[in-house]
C-alpha cells in the first residue's frame, strides 16, 4: 500500500468507544432560553404552581397523527447530546405522573377522544406543548376529513414548538422556557 | 369485456404466470415502467390463486371510486405488473379470500370507497373507527358517518384473559392497539386495531399539484420521508416518460443510505433498551445524532425532507460536508464491532433475544414480507436488487439473510445492513457523477401519465403508484408501505412468547403507523 496517493490533512477519524461515554464531552451546552417563548408562557403560570413544581417537569407525549418526524427528534432529546435529564425534564409513562403533554401530529378524528382522556389524566396544574407544525396549525392536513387540525381547538396549548420537524435544540428551548417560566416568578 | 380467451397462444404456461394473465387483459399505453392492464372478474380471480401459489409476490392492492387494482411480482421471471378491475357494481371477487394477506387492504379499500370484497372472510373495517365527516370519503357517494361497533375476535378457554394495550403507549412511540389474550403470561392470540393516524393523505392528493404530492409524500411516514420522495419522484418520473439525472438518482440513494443506517441505528439501540441493556442504546444513539447532523450539513435538513422531488434533487452537497460525511461513515463503521462485541457476548441480553418472537420462513414468504424482518426469515427480497433501479445497479453491495427468524436475527441483519449501507455511502460520495441534479418537469409532461415505483426504504419496498389527469394533476395516487404485510406477522411472531417480551418483539419489528394508516 502506498500512503502517498492519500490526502494527508485528512485526520483520522476519531473512534468512539462503547465504553468510553464518558470521556467524549458530552452533552453539549443547552440553549439560550427564547425569551419570546418565556414572555408566552409568564402569563399562564401560577405562582402555587411554582412553588408546588420546583425545577422539574415530567413530561407525556400523545401522538395525535404524526408522521413520526416529531417523535425522532423528541426521541433525540434522550440522547447524550442533548440529555434532557439534567434539566429536570423527564418522559415519563403514566398521564397520573406528568405535569407536560406534549402533542404532535394534526390531531386525527380517530385519535381525539385518545388525546382528550389523556389531557384529563394528568393532575392539575399542567401545561401542554404543541409540538410541530401539525399540532401547531394542523400543517398541511388541516380540513380533511380524517383531522381536526391544530391541538388547540381540542386541549389548551400554552406553548407552539413550530417545525417540521422541529431540531432538537429547538425543543429542548422551547421546553427550557417552560421550565423557566415554571421556575421563576411571571412579569406582570 | 370478453372472457379470458385462447385467443393469445394457449402456451404451456398460459395461465400458470401473473404476466400472462397480463396478456390476456387489455394493456394500459401511458402506464410506466411496468405494463398495467384492465382484466376482468375471472381473471381477477385467476390471480387470488395465483398469488396464493409459490411464485408470485402480492405488491400491492388499493381502490379507486370505481375500480380495483392490484400489483404483483413474478419470481420466476423478476417482473412486476398492475392489474385493474373495473367494479361498477361496487364489488370485487375478494383476493383475501384466497390469499389472506390481501385482507387488511380490502378492508381499507371498503372503508375509503365503499368497495367490497364479496366472499371475503373478514369484513370488519379496519381504517375507519366511526369518526371521520363521512363514510367512504373516497367514495362515488361518500355517506354520513355512523358509529362503528368493532367485535374483536373471540378467544375462548377457561385461563384465558384479555389484556387492552393502547392506542396511547408508555413512550414516544405511535399510537395503536393491541389486544392480548394471554394463558397465565403467555400469549394465545394478539388481535391488533389501527387506523389511529390516519390523515386522509390520499384524499388530500386527489387534484394536486405534484410539489404538493412531493410534500405529502414526504410526510406519509417521517421516519422513512427519503425513501418515500425517492418512490414519489420515480413514479412521477415513470410517468411523464422522464429520467432524471445520474446525479439526482446517487444523491437520492445517498439521502436513502442515510436514512437506513439512521434509523437501523435507533431500532438496534431500542431493542438492547428493551433487554434491560441501555448502554447500546446510548451509544447508537449517539452515532445516529452525530449522522443526523452530518445529513443537516450536507442537506440542509436532519430527516432530509422535502429535498427529494420530481425531476431531481433540490439541495446539493458541498464537497466539504460529503468529505465530512464520508469520514463519520468511517468512524461508525470502526464502532460496529464494538457494538457486536457487547451484544453478542452479554449473556442476558442474548438471553432475551435468541429464539424470541419467531418468524417462520413460510410465514414470510407468503406475506411477501419485505424489509429486515423477511430477510431474517430467509426470504431474500431488496427492491435495490430486484427490481434494480438507479444507481443501485452500479453499486456493490450485498443482501444480508438469515433463516433463525427471531430477534436475534433481527438485529444481527440490521448491523449487517449498516454495514453495507456504510459501504454504499463511501461509493457514492467517491463516485458522484458530474452534471445537472435536476431535469425540468412540466405538468404537461405528466398529463394523462401513470408511474409505478418500489423502492427499498429501511423497513422494505415501498410501492408508489401515481395517475395525472389530461391537465397534469394527480388523479389518484397510492401509498403502500412495507409494515402492511409485516403488522399481520407480529401478531404471528408473538404467538406463545410471554406478554412481557411483547416490546421486544415489537420493536424488533418496528413497523409503521402513519405509513400503514396513512
Ligand atoms: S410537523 Fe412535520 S415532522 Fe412533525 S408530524 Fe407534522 S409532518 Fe411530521
Amino acid at each position: 500500500m502506498t500512503s502517498d496517493s492519500q490526502i494527508p490533512s485528512s485526520p483520522r477519524p476519531r473512534r468512539p468507544t462503547l465504553f468510553g461515554l464518558l470521556r467524549s464531552g458530552l452533552p453539549e451546552a443547552p440553549p439560550p432560553v427564547d425569551e419570546k417563548h418565556l414572555r408566552e408562557l409568564g402569563r399562564r403560570v401560577e405562582e402555587r404552581a411554582r412553588s408546588r413544581l420546583g425545577r422539574s417537569l415530567a413530561l407525556r407525549l400523545v401522538d395525535a397523527g404524526s408522521c413520526n418526524g416529531c417523535e425522532l427528534e423528541l426521541h433525540a432529546l434522550q440522547n447524550p447530546f442533548y440529555d434532557l435529564e439534567r434539566f429536570g425534564l423527564r418522559f415519563v409513562a403514566s398521564p397520573r405522573h406528568a405535569d407536560v403533554l406534549l402533542v404532535t401530529g394534526p390531531v386525527t378524528r380517530n385519535m381525539r377522544e385518545a388525546l382528550e382522556r389523556t389531557y384529563h389524566a394528568i393532575p392539575d396544574p399542567k401545561w401542554v406543548v404543541a409540538v410541530g407544525d401539525c399540532a401547531a396549525t394542523g400543517g398541511l392536513f388541516s380540513g380533511n376529513y380524517a383531522c381536526i387540525g391544530a391541538a388547540a381547538s381540542v386541549v389548551p396549548v400554552d406553548l407552539a414548538i413550530p417545525g417540521c420537524p422541529p431540531r432538537p435544540r429547538e425543543l429542548l428551548a422551547g421546553l427550557l422556557a417552560l421550565l423557566e417560566s415554571a421556575k421563576k416568578p411571571a412579569h406582570s | 369485456m370478453p372472457a379470458p380467451s385462447p385467443s393469445s397462444p394457449p402456451s404451456s404456461g398460459s395461465r400458470s404466470s401473473l404476466r400472462e394473465l397480463l396478456r390476456q387483459g387489455a394493456l394500459v399505453e401511458r402506464h410506466r415502467p411496468w405494463p398495467r392492464a384492465v382484466v376482468d372478474a375471472s381473471l381477477w380471480q385467476t390471480a387470488g390463486e395465483l398469488l396464493s401459489g409459490e411464485s408470485s409476490s402480492l405488491l400491492a392492492l388499493w381502490g379507486e371510486p370505481s375500480a380495483v387494482h392490484l400489483s404483483f411480482f413474478d419470481q420466476n421471471s423478476g417482473e412486476a405488473g398492475v392489474m385493474s378491475l373495473p367494479c361498477s357494481g361496487g364489488t370485487f371477487p375478494s383476493i383475501g379470500r384466497l390469499h389472506p394477506p390481501a385482507s387488511r387492504l380490502e378492508r381499507a379499500i371498503r372503508d375509503l370507497f365503499g368497495l367490497s370484497a364479496q366472499e371475503s372472510l373478514d369484513s370488519r373495517p379496519w381504517l375507519d373507527h366511526g369518526t371521520w365527516e363521512a363514510r367512504f370519503p373516497l367514495g362515488i357517494a361518500p355517506r354520513p358517518a355512523e358509529s362503528v361497533s368493532y367485535a374483536f375476535l373471540p378467544a375462548e378457554g377457561e385461563e384465558l384473559h384479555q389484556v387492552p394495550v393502547g392506542p396511547v403507549h408508555a413512550g414516544i412511540i405511535e399510537p395503536g392497539h393491541f389486544r392480548f389474550t394471554a394463558a397465565g403470561e403467555t400469549v394465545v392470540r394478539l388481535e391488533e386495531r389501527l387506523g389511529y393516524v390516519h390523515r386522509g393523505i390520499e384524499k388530500l392528493l386527489l387534484g394536486a399539484e405534484i410539489d404538493r404530492g412531493a410534500e405529502l409524500a414526504g410526510r406519509v411516514s417521517g421516519d422513512t420521508t427519503a425513501a418515500y420522495s425517492t418512490a414519489f419522484a420515480l413514479a412521477v418520473e415513470a410517468a411523464a416518460g422522464l429520467e432524471s439525472p445520474p446525479l439526482a438518482h446517487w444523491l437520492r440513494a445517498l439521502c436513502v443510505e442515510i436514512e437506513r443506517i439512521a434509523n437501523h441505528l435507533g431500532d438496534v439501540g431500542a431493542i438492547c433498551n428493551d433487554a434491560a441493556f441501555p448502554r447500546i442504546q446510548a451509544f447508537c444513539a449517539l452515532l445516529r445524532e452525530k449522522l443526523l447532523r452530518a445529513a443537516d450539513e450536507c442537506f440542509g435538513h436532519r430527516l432530509m425532507m422535502d429535498r427529494i422531488v420530481p425531476g431531481g434533487i433540490r439541495v446539493l452537497p458541498q464537497a466539504e460536508t460529503l468529505r465530512r460525511l464520508r469520514e463519520l461513515s468511517k468512524e461508525i463503521a470502526l464502532s460496529l464491532p464494538e457494538i457486536v462485541q457487547v451484544y453478542e457476548n452479554t449473556p442476558s441480553l442474548q438471553d432475551r433475544v435468541v429464539g424470541t418472537g419467531r418468524l417462520s420462513r413460510e410465514l414470510a414468504k407468503e406475506y411477501s414480507c419485505g424489509g429486515v424482518i423477511g430477510r431474517a426469515s430467509g426470504r431474500l427480497f431488496d427492491a435495490r436488487r430486484n427490481l434494480g433501479y438507479p444507481p443501485y445497479p452500479n453499486l456493490r453491495f450485498s443482501i444480508p439473510v438469515l433463516e433463525e427468524g427471531d430477534v436475534d436475527a433481527r438485529v444481527s441483519i440490521r448491523i449487517r445492513e449498516i454495514e453495507q449501507s456504510l459501504g454504499l455511502i463511501e461509493q457514492i460520495i467517491d463516485g458522484l457523477p458530474e452534471g445537472p441534479a435536476n431535469a425540468p418537469l412540466s405538468r404537461e409532461q405528466a398529463a394523462s401519465g401513470e408511474g409505478v415505483a418500489l423502492v427499498e426504504g429501511f423497513r422494505g419496498d415501498i410501492f408508489v403508484s401515481v395517475r395525472f389527469d389530461e391537465k397534469g394533476r394527480i388523479a389518484r395516487c397510492h401509498f403502500r408501505d412495507p409494515s402492511w404485510f409485516q403488522w399481520p406477522l407480529l401478531e404471528a411472531a408473538i404467538y406463545g412468547n410471554i406478554i412481557a417480551d411483547f416490546p421486544l418483539c415489537n420493536k424488533s419489528f418496528n413497523c409503521s403507523y402513519a405509513g400503514h394508516d396513512l
